[in-house]
C-alpha cells in the first residue's frame, strides 16, 4: 500500500453560509419550464423542532433515464436527456427554514453489488451553523416503484424507513422535511 | 447485469469533528442522535457534480469586486486540491467566503460592533488548474467574537467548500492562519481530533509574495481517495 495523505478535516459552514454558498439558480437543478419539471421542498428543523435559518440542502441525482454525465459511472457518461439538466441542486434555508429545489424525477439505477435495481433517488447533503461536519440522506419517492425491493431501505430499520421516503403533496411537489434530531430524526447515512 | 463496481473512496479516520461537540454549543439542538447507517457507495455516490458554474472575471481576487479596494493586508492564498493517494484533483470548483479585515461580515445577522467595510463582500471562487492548483487574492480576515461562551473569539479563518470528483469527496472547512493565539481557545478548532488541526493551518509562503504588493499563504486541502484494494463482486 502506497502512503496515504492525511485528509483535511471538516468544519461547519458557520451562520454566514450565504456569503460563499448562495447561487442565484443553485435551486434549479433544470432549467424554468423544463417538461416534467417538479419541486422538491421541505423545512430542516433542529431538535427542538425549530426551523433552522441559517442551513444549505444540495442534492444529487441520476437524469430520468438513470444516467450519470460522468466518467466514474462503469455503464459510460452519458449527457443528460433533458437540456440543461446539471443534476446538482442548492438551496439556502429561508427565514421558515424552508428549502427547494426545481428539478425532474431521477431513474432507477442497477445496484452494481446485486441484482437489486436502486429505486428513484436524490443524495442529499445538509450543512448548517452547528453541523461540524455534513449529514447525508437520501430522498426517495412515495409514489415511485421499486422502493420496496430497495437495497439502501432494506438497510434501513422498517420504522425508520418513511424519513427518507418525500410525500407528493401538489401535482408535481413533493414534500421532505429534514429533522437532525428527535422522535422524528430523519435517517442519516454514512457513505 | 455484470458491471464493474467503480472502487469506492476510504472511509475517513481520526480527521473530522464528532458532530456532538459540548464546547461548540450549537451543535447541541443539531448534531443527530443516532448513529448514521453505513451504506455502500452506489452510482450516486461515486459520481458528482462536475460543475464549475459561472465564473465572474472577479470571482478569483476578492480586493477587485467593487469600485474602491478592501481596507486589509492584501494576501493570495494558494495550494493544490489532491486526494489522499496524493493525485490532484483538476478542474474542480473551490468555494470561499470570509469576513473583513476587522473581522465583520457582510451579513444581516452579523451585526457586532466592528466596522463593515463598503468595499469587501467577502466571497469568491476559483477552479484547479490541471494540476490541481487554486489561487486566489484577498484581505487578511479579522478576528471576531461569538457568543459561545464568555469572551469568546474566533481565530482568523477563511471558509472553503470542495467538491472533488465524487459525492462522497464533498469537504466544507476552515482555513486558519499560522500562530494564531486563539487556537487554544476555540472549540470549533479543537472540535477537529488532536493530531489533524495542524492540517487546516496555512504556511506563511515567503517565495510566494509579491514585491510592494501582497504577502503569501499556502494550503494544500486533501479529500478522500479510493480504497486500495478492488472491489470484489458477491455476485458473479
Amino acid at each position: 500500500m502506497s502512503e496515504q495523505l492525511p485528509l483535511t478535516p471538516s468544519q461547519t459552514v458557520g451562520p454566514y453560509l450565504r456569503l460563499g454558498l448562495d447561487w442565484s439558480k443553485g435551486a434549479d437543478v433544470v432549467p424554468p419550464g423544463t417538461p416534467g419539471e417538479i419541486v422538491i421542498a421541505g423545512i430542516l428543523y433542529d431538535g427542538a423542532g425549530v426551523p433552522i435559518t441559517d442551513g444549505l440542502v444540495e442534492t444529487w441525482q441520476a437524469d430520468p433515464d438513470g444516467r450519470f454525465a460522468h466518467p466514474d459511472d462503469p455503464r459510460g457518461a452519458v449527457e443528460p436527456s433533458v437540456p440543461g439538466f446539471l443534476g446538482f441542486g442548492r438551496s439556502c434555508t429561508d427565514e421558515t427554514g424552508r428549502w427547494s429545489i426545481r428539478t425532474v424525477l431521477p431513474g432507477a439505477l442497477p445496484a452494481l453489488d446485486s441484482d437489486a435495481e436502486e429505486a428513484p433517488h436524490l443524495d442529499v447533503s445538509v450543512f448548517a451553523r452547528g453541523l461540524l461536519d455534513r449529514v447525508v440522506t437520501r430522498i426517495y419517492f412515495a409514489d415511485q416503484p421499486g422502493n420496496d425491493t430497495d437495497p439502501l431501505l432494506a438497510a434501513v430499520p422498517a420504522e425508520r424507513r418513511a424519513t427518507l421516503v418525500a410525500e407528493k403533496v401538489g401535482e408535481a411537489e413533493y414534500r421532505f422535511d429534514i429533522h437532525l434530531q428527535g422522535d422524528r430524526e430523519t435517517v442519516f447515512l454514512q457513505v | 447485469m455484470t458491471l464493474a463496481h467503480p472502487r469506492p473512496y476510504q472511509q475517513p479516520r481520526d480527521t473530522h469533528p464528532p458532530l456532538d461537540f459540548a464546547g461548540y454549543k450549537s451543535t447541541g439542538l443539531r448534531a443527530p442522535t443516532q448513529r448514521p447507517i453505513l451504506v455502500p457507495q452506489r452510482l450516486t455516490e461515486v459520481t458528482g457534480p462536475l460543475l464549475v458554474g459561472e465564473i465572474g472575471p472577479n470571482d478569483h481576487d476578492l480586493t477587485r469586486q467593487h469600485d474602491a479596494e478592501p481596507l486589509g493586508q492584501r494576501i493570495t492564498v494558494s495550494g493544490r486540491v489532491l486526494d489522499s493517494d496524493g493525485r490532484p484533483v483538476p478542474d474542480t470548483l473551490v468555494e470561499v467566503w470570509q469576513a473583513n479585515a476587522a473581522g465583520r461580515y457582510a451579513h444581516k445577522r452579523d451585526n457586532w460592533p466592528a466596522p463593515l467595510d463598503p468595499n469587501f463582500s467577502g466571497g469568491g471562487r476559483v477552479v484547479t488548474n490541471s494540476k490541481g492548483e487554486y489561487s486566489f487574492t484577498t484581505i487578511k480576515p479579522g478576528a471576531y467574537p461569538w457568543g459561545n461562551h464568555h469572551n469568546a473569539w474566533r481565530p482568523a479563518h477563511i471558509h472553503f467548500s470542495l467538491f472533488g470528483r465524487a459525492f462522497t469527496q464533498r469537504l466544507v472547512t476552515q482555513m486558519y492562519f499560522p500562530d494564531d493565539p486563539l487556537f487554544p481557545f476555540d472549540p470549533i478548532f479543537n472540535s477537529a481530533p488532536e493530531g489533524a488541526r495542524g492540517r487546516m493551518v496555512s504556511t506563511f509562503d515567503m517565495d510566494a509574495t509579491q514585491p510592494e504588493w501582497a504577502l503569501a499563504y499556502r494550503w494544500d486541502i486533501v479529500l478522500r481517495g479510493r480504497e486500495q484494494t478492488p472491489f470484489e463482486e458477491p455476485h458473479e
